[in-house]
């Protein structure tokens, strides 16, 4: 268990820039998911961590140990990887001993760790087959084992769960999230979906275009996210945004108008707009039928548990709002909505959020 | 599709595929022609040719049971043309997998300066036999060539592996691994090249080094490849003739004189087909033997 250090770490391919003078301390014991749009450079991140990757300037550091100059097998992590990388024609046994053999351990303490692992994982049954002859479930368990049985200080994930059907993803989310409180071992795991990234992380760091948007717990990145990027990633449905026509004060208070004429009342200080044209963002749920603007519903998504209406302002400006169980609503019906003032976000022109 | 009733349903389970129906085979009927006319009729003459005295001048003169293959045993070239055949197979085969390994090892990767060295290897492939050997006696020049040059600086002067009985037939071998060592090459390289580079991180993070990933992750990834290189090179090589005819001639007596050669003098020199039809069976047996065993070797390696 060790905590990870990176320090201004920058990568670049030819001309293209892929991480720009990136920071981060994961304290040890945690578990920290890079969550980002493809391309945004979390996995190339990871990649540097694991020694697949040369920085091009920083340092990253594991535990005391500065290791961006140790070869990937030094370094003291172990990688679960995206198609699982399983050695083909290693039986299961083989392919969690192989790592261990390489560095020397005796044939006992091998098996031992083997045992262990697969006891652990439930897979003691399928130690004497071969990858191919496993299911994507029992593969990615075995990577997992894999991995396991090294006893890194750090365990490295890039994105692993792609690959499984939905049922199987949700119990591997689990799974993942049990094996962590069970070893407590520094945990990096790197994603695309928000949903992931919200129900394991210890905390959530953010990732846009080789920079880091946002580092938080998930209910910090859901509830106040830093900028409108990270607004609008996390979170399903996305966050609606709608342009901010003009901004009044009340009791020092910005009261944002929008062009359709709503006002919602804020409680962002005034003092602190910038110039510029503002955004307002609110989530489904901040928004509920009542006394406020007026519009016509345009789709109804009926999800079971609740119901996601999208809605158009008498601008034209859609908004989505969600109900629980079903609702009696037709495609065209108007209807009034409330906005929660104390729930929204105002953004800057440069895309910050506005807070007091 | 002539008759729809004929073609198999779309989403159906197999039922239609085991219907019979005459308009398909004439999808496979080109194949068949030629599969017929240029390699099942003439197989079949030649194994029936085989038990026949014909002789191209006398012409037809009935059976003769296995008395070709029984003069083929005393003859007093043959055996030792199957000698020769099966040392040069054992020479080169173990050659053209072990160098062309070697080289697509060398320059499986994306630099500029591996793309050239690929094509100046694969280049030799596109010549033709006149030309290879046209070359390789200029290399094996007595005293003047190239090989004579360059063991001469190490002093070994005088070598002259044309004439001799025990370097004649190295001399073709060298030649021929030099000549078509491309195929080999472009089939490792291409073999290579499947495997996922998520393998390689993984064995770098199992703390592999280069030694122990060849030997665990990349050799058993291109195992087949390796058994198809030795099927493929032990049917070519059994094959060997322009290369000794155009060096050697078969010579210095008959040490370098492989078995088709013999089957091209007893055929078309002698003109008695049926001699060189039996000798022709035996070197199908053997090219059948060498390649069903070495299939049987690496399946079993498999298991």
């Amino acid at each position: 268990m060790a905590n990870l250090s990176l320090r201004q770490v920058s990568k670049r391919f030819g001309h293209v820039e892929v991480l720009r003078d990136l920071s981060l301390e994961i304290p040890a014991g945690e578990f920290a998911v890079f969550l980002g749009p493809s391309g945004c450079g979390k996995s190339t991140l990871l990649r540097i961590v694991a020694g697949l990757e040369a920085p091009t300037s920083g340092e990253v550091h594991l535990g005391a140990e500065r290791i961006d100059t140790m070869s990937p097998g030094d370094r003291g992590v172990a990688m679960v990887f995206q198609h699982y990388a399983l050695y083909p024609h290693m039986t299961v046994r083989q392919n969690m001993a192989f790592g261990l053999q390489n560095i020397g351990t005796p044939p006992e303490e091998i098996t031992r760790k083997i045992s262990e692992a697969a006891a652990m994982l439930e897979i003691a049954h399928l130690l004497d087959r071969k990858p191919g002859q496993l299911s994507g479930g029992q593969r990615q368990r075995v990577a997992i084992g894999r991995a396991i049985v090294k006893q890194p200080k750090a365990f490295l994930f890039d994105e692993p769960l792609s690959n499984l059907d939905a049922a199987l993803r949700s119990r591997t989310r689990i799974e993942l999230a049990r094996l962590h409180q069970r070893m407590q071992t520094t945990m990096i795991f790197v994603t695309h979906d928000q949903v992931e990234a919200m129900t394991m992380a210890t905390r959530i760091v953010v990732m846009n275009q080789g920079r880091i948007e946002q580092v938080g717990t998930p209910m910090e990145v859901y509830q106040q996210p830093d900028t409108r990027f990270v607004a609008g990633f996390v979170g399903t449905p996305a966050m609606n945004f709608l342009p901010v026509a003009r901004v009044e004060e009340r009791a020092g208070r910005a009261v944002a108008c929008l062009p359709d004429g709503t006002e919602i009342a804020t409680t962002v200080p005034v003092g602190h707009l910038p110039s510029g044209d503002l955004t307002l963002g609110i989530r489904a749920e901040h928004i509920v039928p009542g006394d406020g603007a007026e519009a016509r519903v345009v789709v109804i998504e009926r999800l079971g548990e609740r119901t996601l209406i999208y809605a158009d302002l008498r601008d034209g400006s859609t908004v989505v709002y969600d109900e629980p169980g079903d609702v009696r609503l037709d495609i065209g019906q108007p209807v009034r909505l409330a906005f929660d003032g104390a729930a929204v976000h105002l953004f800057g022109p440069d895309g910050m959020t506005l807070r007091g | 599709m002539a008759d729809p009733k004929g073609a198999p349903s779309r989403g159906s389970t197999g039922a239609a595929i085991g219907e019979k129906h005459a308009a398909n085979l004439l999808f496979v009927l080109p194949y068949l022609l030629v599969l017929l006319v240029l390699l099942l009729i003439p197989l079949g003459l030649g194994i029936w040719l085989s038990f026949q005295d014909y002789d191209m001048l006398g012409g037809w003169n009935g059976g003769v049971g296995l008395d070709n293959f029984r003069n083929l045993l005393d003859d007093s070239i043959f055996p030792g043309a199957v000698r020769n055949t099966v040392v040069f197979v054992l020479i080169t085969t173990p050659a053209f997998v072990g160098l062309g390994l070697f080289l697509a090892l060398a320059l499986n990767d994306s630099l500029r300066r591996s793309a050239v060295l690929r094509t100046v290897f694969f280049g030799s492939s596109v010549l033709s036999v006149t030309i290879v050997t046209l070359i390789w006696r200029l290399v094996y020049l007595p005293d003047r060539g190239l090989a004579a040059d360059i063991l001469g600086l190490v002093g070994l002067h005088g070598f002259d592996p044309v004439t001799s009985e025990t370097w004649a037939l190295p001399a073709i071998a060298v030649v021929t691994v030099w000549w078509i060592i491309g195929l080999p090459m472009t089939l490792f390289l291409a073999a290579l090249q499947q495997i996922p580079a998520e393998l390689y991180e993984a064995a770098a993070l199992d703390h592999a080094s280069r030694l122990t990933t060849l030997r665990n992750i990349t050799l058993p990834s291109i195992r087949r490849t390796i058994a198809v290189v030795a099927v493929i090179e032990i049917v070519l090589q059994f094959q060997l003739f322009g290369q000794a005819l155009l060096i050697t001639g078969g010579g210095p007596n008959n040490h370098s004189r492989p078995i088709v050669q013999f089957i091209y003098e007893a055929g078309f020199r002698d003109l008695q087909l049926g001699f060189a039809a039996a000798a022709s069976q035996v070197l199908f047996a053997l090219m059948l033997l060498a390649a069903l065993g070495q299939m049987w070797l690496s399946r079993r390696g498999e298991n």
